[in-house]
């Protein structure tokens, strides 16, 4: 690789930024992999749709980060656009949850995946709207006028696989077995700002959403003894550092390339 | 200075929407401002969805009119309000059912997690339709189908 990796400033304000922009990049990223792949042309483009929501949300949340981090520097003024902290940052720097950089896997895994991941961040998004941080709060607006959309996609998916033949529940049931220890770690705090909502004064609401869903379904809850974690220290599961390599290999042989 | 800020808006309002080009940007309510200060004329748009495509064309066609209306301006983009489809005009509303679209529902309806307003075919107005997929050909469109007249059909949907 022919470019160097940067750091960011540890601001409360940066730190949260990049781990929602980290999060919403990385599913947005994992979705269009499905681009061409998915099992109608309609699902397809809801896929593809929703993946260009997540990086839209991404590139404002990665901007914000980006006019932070100019100004920690003692004298030195430089500023991250949002290509350099996409795009030269190692899986280290990255603050993503596990949960969002599992593998696709089949339809089954990615709709669970999504809605475990929406139920949750829909629920932020809205309490964020009344954020202290005003550039925060108008990116909530934005976010979760999306969200309300990808939350009742992934919702009505999950019923459709559950409740379908005795296939799609099984791959569903087994989807949900396999992702919910990667759940817990989404209501761990990010910063102890008062601009930020602790993700855990929603988890009584995310409880209530997952259940009515799964109970339409005819979907079992997994009991989960324990819970990964990790993503917002840098610590990642193998999956992520393959999907940095394919998404940053041409910023880092070409840095600076546009076309 | 009051009429430059009118020729100025003027012009940026007569930029249409690349992927509905029926829409012009004032009539989807995606160009929210114009501010004079002396000869510098700054254009203030909102996207209508956070990874929208068409913002930088917009942006640039904007640029484009004002130039050649003799006027050096730039363009810049917020995030709030965050933009809503009861912002789309009356006449926008009526370009879109002319163009086979059919105008979105109120945005009080968008929070339901199941069930669908109902919405008539922009082509025989028959409240038999049904929704074929949630996400359409661009981000602000859902794939619908008309069980009166057969034909499929594109809902700008609620936002």
């Amino acid at each position: 690789m022919s470019t160097t990796s940067i750091t960011v400033p540890d601001t409360p304000l940066v730190r949260l930024a990049l781990a929602r922009a980290d999060d919403a990049l990385v599913l947005g990223h994992r979705l269009s992999e499905w681009a061409g792949h998915a099992p109608t042309l309609e699902e397809d483009l809801a896929l593809a749709n929703i993946a260009l929501d997540l990086i839209g949300q991404a590139r404002s949340l990665y901007a914000l980060a980006g006019e932070e981090c100019g100004r920690d520097k003692d004298g030195l003024a430089f500023l991250l656009d949002e290509d350099a902290l996409a795009y030269r940052r190692d899986e280290r720097g990255y603050r993503n949850l596990l949960l969002v950089e599992q593998p696709n896997g089949d339809f089954a895994r990615t709709i669970v995946r999504q809605f475990l991941y929406t139920a949750f961040i829909d629920a932020w998004w809205q309490a964020m709207m009344d954020s202290s941080e005003p550039r925060l709060a108008a990116i909530a607006g934005k976010a979760e006028k999306e969200t309300a959309y990808h939350l009742r996609h992934s919702a009505e998916w999950l019923i459709r696989l559950g409740d379908g033949t005795v296939e799609s529940h099984r791959r569903a049931q087994a989807a949900l077995d396999a992702l919910f220890p990667f759940t817990a770690e989404a209501f761990e705090p990010v910063t102890a700002a008062e601009f930020d909502v602790a993700p855990a004064t929603l988890r009584a609401g995310w409880d209530r959403q997952i259940d009515t869903v799964l109970a339409t379904a005819g979907l079992a809850r997994p009991a989960v003894p324990w819970s990964h974690s990790g993503g917002r220290a840098g610590r990642h599961t193998e999956h992520l550092g393959h999907l940095l390599s394919e998404m940053q290999y041409l910023q880092r042989v070409h840095p600076g390339a546009t076309w | 200075m009051i009429d430059l800020r009118a020729r100025a808006w003027a012009a940026a309002a007569s930029v249409c929407d690349p992927e509905i080009p029926v829409l012009t940007v004032a009539d989807l309510g995606v160009l929210r401002e114009v501010r004079v200060d002396g000869e510098s004329v700054e254009v203030v748009i909102t996207p209508t969805y956070s990874g929208c495509p068409a913002m930088n064309m917009i942006a640039l066609d904007i640029e484009t009119a004002l130039a050649e209306a003799g006027i050096a301006g730039r363009v810049t983009t917020t995030l709030a309000p965050p933009w809503t489809t009861d912002w789309i005009t009356a006449e926008g509303r009526a370009k879109l059912l002319e163009y086979g679209i059919a105008p979105p529902p109120p945005a009080s309806s968008r929070r339901a997690l199941f069930g669908e307003t109902m919405v008539s075919c922009p082509r025989c107005a028959s409240a038999d339709t049904e929704r074929i997929a949630e996400f359409g050909s661009t981000a602000c469109k859902s794939l619908w189908r008309c069980i009166a007249c057969r034909e499929p059909f594109d809902l700008f949907k609620c936002h």
